[in-house]
């Protein structure tokens, strides 16, 4: 079995009377895809949230490696190598492309107190930018303010701020949402590119991606894990095809 | 996106600050006093816009940091000459950034509406520590009989009795608190501070120590209110509780709101916008705080993104390579904590390519 990157060990959250995610374990290997899937509300991107450090655990542990990460901050974990994109697009609109991964670069670079020097100087920042970028396919926009790009090359720019940070595990929260069919494909494409030497979490509602994408698969409902294993096999779980997949399967 | 060429606006600003200097050379010393003080008002509201602007974070109490380290210099002043400007202004300025480091730790853990309040707090805080003790005279406040002596090696170097020495050096100071929060905007600390102002959640998951960032520039902001409100006790020989209230706090924010947020000159502009105005309806006005108010009204609707806009509309532009903005909004928006409410996605100000470059 391939090296392990990121573990979650019996993670619980609870809202108030709401337990978003209960007692959910599961690990992201070296080279993989691991797929979450699951219905709306099963606690998906709360899992994400707990993983990247946006939203506290209320019990368990989140290993990067073998470093327990469970109490640090998102921007620590971020330096320790979690990248994440959002549901939502999160990227700087007034910005160029280059600008966007620039930043995202001098945030890995430490350098994020220095005052003196214009950040347009720093070789090494660029550079990271540039390989960034470039491992997107975005060169040719790289001037383009993200405002004017498509929703497809935004979310592209997206993950190139993610790259950009140099990160062991990236963390996707629904990357296609919104996605028209060719750029789904690119976006799968790229996806796929991203789990050399990393690991890749991927939430998504696409079944096609995930059955295209993932090396393991974990299926969550009400906050639990019904089923985690190789796609084949959860594939025919039976508690998964009642309880989620049922449809789907005929129509795929 | 609108930008001035870059060459045009050093150009202007070369000949704004050879205009400045030569000002004390050709007007009476009323005029050189009062243009002293209305540079020091610049310089709060340049400090301030570090944090409002850059940083997204309204503070109501850079007034405090302004009339500390007024007192501060009251404090060191003996009874027979003038403190020494070398001792008197570092310890002034690190009393100030002490406070302001204190008040930013706690102040910063709220957001939106509720930092305006805290801040207001904190400053009010102040207020009342010198207004209801016996600390610098109470509510008397305290006169400062002599002005600072800078000497080297007991010689006199500037006589800062003399109206156009102080002149000359509130312009220096002003000159390089520019150059210095221009180089500081241009950082990396400057964009990654911008960018946790456009989306702190963005900026935390990859990798900025947004907490950090934001103390560190509200510290350096505090410190450089304090060098204005230091050299502004020198100047007038006075400090009183009402250099710390909230009343200069809020009129410091009209006049960054005034000039523009969005770059680093338009602030000071907006300072002697507002100076100038009060002085010349001050004059011919009884009822002259009532125009004022309609006046700036009608600047904030004619244009929103400040005084600054002005000199856009009439100078060439920088030429724009991206596509056609003609749809795209106005550059500038009154209310930072809206724009924070709004995702980055409307926002009209969000880190503009110029914003990284202009002036």
């Amino acid at each position: 079995m391939s090296e392990i990157m990121m573990e979650a060990r019996s993670l619980h959250r609870r809202f108030g009377g709401l337990r978003a995610v209960s007692d959910v374990s599961l690990a992201i290997h070296r080279n993989e895809v691991h797929a979450v899937i699951g219905p709306n509300g099963a606690g998906k991107s709360t899992l994400i949230n707990l993983l990247s450090g946006d939203i506290p655990v209320s019990e368990g542990e989140v290993r990067l490696g073998d470093r327990e990460i469970t109490g640090l901050k998102p921007n620590l974990r971020a330096m320790a190598g979690v990248g994440r994109s959002y549901q939502k697009t999160t990227i700087f609109m007034g910005s160029t492309v280059f600008e966007n991964v620039r930043l995202a670069a001098q945030a890995k670079s430490g350098h994020a107190l220095r005052m003196l020097g214009a950040v347009q100087h720093d070789d090494a920042v660029n550079e990271a930018a540039h390989a960034a970028i470039f491992a997107t396919g975005l060169q040719a926009r790289s001037g383009t303010i993200a405002r004017f790009m498509s929703h497809g090359e935004q979310r592209q720019l997206e993950i190139a701020m993610v790259l950009a940070t140099d990160p062991k595990v990236i963390l996707l929260d629904e990357p296609l949402a919104g996605m028209g069919q060719a750029e789904a494909l690119r976006m799968i494409a790229l996806i796929r590119s991203l789990k050399q030497d990393r690991g890749v979490l991927l939430v998504e509602h696409d079944m096609d991606a995930v059955f295209a994408l993932a090396d393991r698969l974990t299926v969550m409902a009400d906050g639990k894990v019904i089923a985690s294993g190789l796609p084949d096999h959860v594939r025919n779980h039976p508690a998964v095809r009642t309880a989620y997949l049922g449809d789907h399967e005929v129509a795929a | 996106m609108n930008r001035l060429q870059p060459s045009v606006s050093r150009a202007l600003l070369v000949f704004a600050i050879t205009a400045a200097a030569a000002l004390p050379l050709l007007a009476p010393n009323y005029y050189v006093q009062f243009a002293s003080k209305a540079m020091l008002m610049g310089m709060v509201a340049l400090s301030l816009n570090l944090v409002v602007g850059y940083g997204g974070l309204v503070s109501l109490c850079h007034a405090a940091f302004f009339g500390l380290a007024g007192y501060m210099l009251g404090f060191m002043t003996p009874e027979s000459g003038g403190a020494s400007f070398w001792l008197s202004l570092p310890v002034a300025l690190i009393a100030v950034a002490v406070v302001a480091a204190i008040i930013g730790a706690l102040s910063l853990r709220t957001r939106g509406i509720y930092f305006i309040m805290v801040t207001l707090a904190f400053g009010e805080m102040l207020f009342y520590l010198f207004h209801d003790t016996r600390i610098g005279g109470g509510s008397d406040g305290m006169y400062i009989y002599f002005k600072p002596e800078i000497a080297i090696a007991g010689l006199p170097l500037i006589d800062l009795e003399q109206t156009r020495s102080f002149y000359w050096l509130v312009l220096a100071m002003l000159v390089g608190a520019i150059l210095l929060i221009m180089a500081i905007v241009k950082s990396p600390f400057g964009h990654a501070l911008q960018a946790a102002r456009d989306n702190e959640k963005r900026a935390l998951s990859l990798g900025f120590p947004v907490f950090r960032l934001r103390l560190v520039a509200f510290v350096v902001s505090a410190m450089i209110a304090g060098l204005a409100g230091y050299l502004s006790a020198a100047q007038f020989g006075f400090v009183a509780p009402q250099m710390l209230g909230w009343h200069l706090s809020a009129t410091v924010l009209v006049m960054v709101v005034l000039g523009g947020m969005s770059s680093v000159l338009g602030p000071v502009i907006g300072a002697f916008a507002l100076i100038g105005l009060e002085e010349v309806l001050k004059s011919s006005f009884e009822h002259w705080k009532l125009i004022k108010g309609l006046i700036i009204i009608g600047i904030v609707f004619a244009l929103p993104g400040g005084i600054r806009q002005l000199a856009e509309l009439v100078l060439p532009r920088r030429g724009d390579e991206g596509p056609p903005t003609a749809g795209a909004p106005a550059d500038g928006t009154p209310d930072p904590a809206s724009r924070r409410a709004e995702a980055p996605a409307n926002n009209p100000q969000a880190q503009t390519r110029g914003e990284f470059q202009h002036v």
